[in-house]
């Protein structure tokens, strides 16, 4: 099936080589990364675990959401959801693969990434991430690919894969609690040790992975033949929806805590983050716009004429996947570090070679997401011809 | 599945294979050179090595990796050689206490056989009195 | 479709065994009978310390010597700082217990000397993947700088800031480019790789007690085994009030304080 993404459009060749390229620069970029060690990013003695880190939290949060697409058509049988749901398993193979690229990115010593094989330590949050991560992207490799094979031969998916998707559910709900867990078992932290960290996390990720999944619906429906049906993108936008509401009420839970008990500890994270701290606020603009954002985007997906209009759908969509972003992708991790466990003050930036390589493997990850979406296009077409 | 399909898949699996393999492969093509270079004996004169000659030449990178494990997990330092002969089992001052002459030694042999130990990043080689 | 899942499903079991072989093949025997403990080695059942913050600071001499004999990198970028031993303010070292109304002493920028804990319950064992960190019988809690992949997973878990990263190559600092100022008796380390304070645990082994302790002013520093009643640590911790950093969270530090 894998042929069907050597022949496309022009279009179609213009973008992979776009991304290509920003792959190559990337790729170069992690070599000088290599050369000179994990100085060359912002991070530091304090800040010890930066952009990349925050990525694999986002991403792992994105790979979960496939199973909001999961859970609807095969526990409950919603058939709108039948020709999308392969969209929400490759985007999970995308997402899972640069979650696991960011993973070796951070590390200071790759060449002995197989340690984490060699010393299998059970009681190491990060190496039951590693298993779940892993697994989960096998997991959906193997279903996806053989859900489109069958329906390619016109057959139904053989009878193996049905346990397979029924294991997919949990484990998709297990990659992101895992993740939050590598934070929130920290005694030291006190802006990650919290129980409603893996809520929250799951929470933000059933919002912004199904609005990416929105997104990516149009674009396939504008660009190509093959239309995921407008019914489909409305039960998903119902979706974001809930999820939204749900991670904005958890957020004003924490805060409800952090700042009626007053303890610094707590508290004090919060403070850099959304009122600056001891003269340091790099980090407030942003996490006010992922607030908005997140406000104005309620109230656009909660009013049914904004909802049900195609356009102004879109915009919340954008505005949601923005706001988790900041929210997970800026904030979580620097939010943590600051103050350190000396309490001290040093503010994490990230350089210019470390956005590169981040902005690499997130080429990496759009590569594999066209050419699935690719092979999928040109078997729906194939049905349509 | 068509013809171009399963070429392809055959061709992601052989490039999978080749990479996991390849330093097995490596090993093969340049590992297994059997002639060693002219290596220098210790300068101070010293007549034995820790263990045979011959054990030291096929193992004395395991020996190396032993050591370092149980001195640094085990808190052990001394080591019975199956001579009865004791040693402090470091790889600066132990190993380089009597082969001085790294670089006409370690370096000369693992040069022509393309290994090249990571240890010196760290452990540290003395230098050279005369140098 | 099918055979090639086969085929896959083959090279995956293949790998897997080939990796489940290898530890087996890396395990040491424990009670290997050629590897003996040092001879002349200090043991103890757990190493502690007692630093006396009563006492005025004249830490340098001790945190230099440590920095000098473990060949820690000086290195310009304060980002890249690589500390074992160092002083901090007390507020700092103990968040949380410091006021505005205490006594002066207490309010300089330097008063509090501070190290790694050698937790008796270290969070960094706990998260460590591949347990480059782990702790000793005797208590000390040890970097395997051979085995660390750089993960950081540690230094997000300490609560008390005691762990350095290698961001850059070590052997760039000005105190170690030069062959003939590395003290030959430790390695450095890598970059790419976590260290900390050891309690000398290479000195003990020659029967010598931690640098910074030798080196301290007069009754700064103390060391010794806890367990061991008659030991200088024990009788100091049994008759004086001592606190340790952050003890509420359970890590049960080895170094208590005098304040
Ligand atoms: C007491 C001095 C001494 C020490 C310590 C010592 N060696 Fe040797 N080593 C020798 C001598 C002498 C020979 C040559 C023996 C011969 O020619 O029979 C030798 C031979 C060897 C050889 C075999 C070279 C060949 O010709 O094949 C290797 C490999 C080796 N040593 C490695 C090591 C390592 C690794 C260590 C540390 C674990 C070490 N040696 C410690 C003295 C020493
Ligand atoms: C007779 C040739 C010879 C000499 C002399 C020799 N080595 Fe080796 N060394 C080898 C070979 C062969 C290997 C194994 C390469 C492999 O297995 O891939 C090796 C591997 C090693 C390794 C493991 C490298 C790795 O990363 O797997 C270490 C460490 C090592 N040698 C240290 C030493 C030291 C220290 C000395 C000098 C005291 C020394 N060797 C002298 C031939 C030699
Ligand atoms: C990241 C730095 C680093 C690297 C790389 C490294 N070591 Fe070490 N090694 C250390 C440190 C630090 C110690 C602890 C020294 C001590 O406690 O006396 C040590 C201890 C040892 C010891 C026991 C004590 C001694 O003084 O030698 C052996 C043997 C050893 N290493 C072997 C190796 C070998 C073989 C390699 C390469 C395959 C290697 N090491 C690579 C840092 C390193």
């Amino acid at each position: 099936m894998l042929d069907k993404a050597l022949c496309g459009s022009k279009r179609y060749w213009g973008l992979i080589i776009f991304l290509l390229a920003i792959i190559g620069v990337g790729v170069l970029t992690y070599g000088y990364q290599l050369r000179e060690g994990l100085g060359i990013t912002g991070m530091g003695r304090s800040v010890s675990w930066g952009f990349y880190i925050a990525q694999l939290t986002f991403l792992v949060g994105v790979a979960a959401s496939a199973v909001m697409l999961v859970i609807p058509y095969y526990l409950h049988n919603y058939k709108e959801f039948g020709k999308i749901a392969i969209l929400g398993e490759f985007v999970a193979i995308a997402a899972v693969t640069m979650c696991l690229l960011f993973v070796l990115a951070d590390l200071g010593q790759p060449q002995r990434m197989f340690n984490l094989i060699l010393h299998p330590t059970l009681n190491s949050v990060l190496f039951w991430d590693m298993i779940v991560l892993n697994g989960y992207l096998f997991l959906n490799l193997i279903i996806g690919w053989t859900t489109l094979g069958a329906e390619k031969k016109g057959t139904p998916p053989p009878g193996w894969v049905k346990p397979l998707i029924y294991l997919s559910i949990p484990w998709a709900v297990s990659i992101h609690t895992v993740t939050a867990f590598l934070y929130s078992g920290l005694p030291g932290r006190g802006f990650w040790l919290t129980a409603v960290m893996a809520p929250r996390f799951l929470a933000s990720a059933f919002a912004a992975g199904p609005a990416l999944l929105i997104l990516l619906a149009l674009i396939v429906r504008k660009y190509t033949k093959f239309d995921p049906g407008a019914k489909a993108i409305q039960a998903l936008a119902k979706i974001v929806t809930y999820a939204i509401i749900t991670f904005v009420f958890l957020f004003f839970c924490e805060l409800f805590t952090v700042f009626y008990s007053q303890i610094p500890e707590h508290m004090d994270h919060f403070k850099y983050l959304y009122m600056g701290y001891d003269g340091y606020g790099a980090y407030v603009p942003f996490m006010w716009l992922s607030l908005i954002l997140a406000g104005i985007s309620i109230i656009m997906l909660v009013n049914p004429k904004t909802r049900k209009n195609e356009g102004t759908l879109v915009v919340a969509c954008v505005m949601v996947f923005i706001s988790t972003w900041i929210d997970k992708g800026m904030g979580m991790i620097s939010g943590g570090f600051v103050p350190d466990p000396l309490h001290e003050v040093h503010e994490y930036i990230p350089t210019l070679p470390e956005l590169t390589i981040t902005v690499g493997i997130y080429a990496i990850g759009a590569l594999i997401l066209t050419v699935l979406y690719k092979v999928v296009v040109s078997v729906r077409e194939e049905e349509l011809a | 599945m068509n013809k171009r399909g399963e070429m392809l898949t055959g061709l992601v699996i052989a490039v999978f294979l080749v990479l996991v393999l390849s330093p097995i492969l490596y090993n093969f093509a340049v590992g297994n050179a059997r002639s060693v270079p002219d290596l220098k004996p210790p300068p101070g004169g010293e007549k034995q090595c820790v263990e045979s000659k011959e054990w030291m030449r096929g193992n004395h990178m395991q020996l190396l990796f032993d050591w370092r494990e149980t001195v640094v997990r085990e808190g052990n330092r001394t080591y019975r050689a199956s001579d009865g002969k004791e040693y402090n089992m470091s790889l600066t001052s132990e190993c380089l206490s009597c082969h001085t002459n790294k670089d006409e030694f370690c370096d000369q042999c693992h040069d022509y056989l393309k290994v090249k130990p990571y240890c010196w990043d760290c452990h540290i080689v003395p230098p050279k009195e005369n140098a | 479709m099918s055979m090639d899942r086969r085929k896959f499903l083959k090279v995956a079991g293949v790998g897997a065994l080939g990796l489940a072989g290898l530890p087996a093949s890396r395990l040491l025997a424990a009670d290997d009978p050629r590897f003996k403990p040092p001879a002349e080695g200090l043991q103890g059942k757990r190493w502690a310390m007692v630093i006396d913050l009563t006492k005025e600071a004249h830490d340098a001499d001790a945190i230099s010597v440590c920095h000098k004999i473990h060949n820690v990198p000086q290195l310009t970028n304060p980002r890249h700082e690589i500390k074992w031993l160092w002083n901090t303010g007390f507020k700092h070292a103990f968040p949380g217990l410091a006021s505005k109304h205490m006594a002066v002493q207490y309010k300089g920028e330097h008063s509090a000397l501070v190290l790694c804990n050698h937790c008796e319950n270290p969070p960094c064992v706990r998260v460590c993947p591949t347990k480059a960190t782990f702790r000793r019988a005797d208590g000390i809690v040890l970097m395997d700088f051979h085995r660390c992949i750089g993960c950081r997973f540690c230094m997000a878990a300490c609560p008390f800031g005691a762990r350095s990263f290698n961001w850059v190559d070590p052997r760039t600092a000005s105190n170690l480019d030069e062959p003939g100022e590395v003290m030959l008796t430790f390695p450095t380390r890598m970059k790419g790789v976590v260290e900390k304070c050891n309690f000398c645990a290479e000195r003990l082994a020659r029967g010598l007690i931690p640098a910074c302790v030798e080196n301290s002013s007069d009754g700064r520093m103390l060391f010794g085994d806890l367990e061991d009643p008659h030991s200088d640590v024990s009788r100091i911790v049994k008759s004086k009030y001592t606190i340790r950093r952050k003890q509420h969270l359970g890590t049960e530090p080895s170094v208590f304080y005098i304040v």
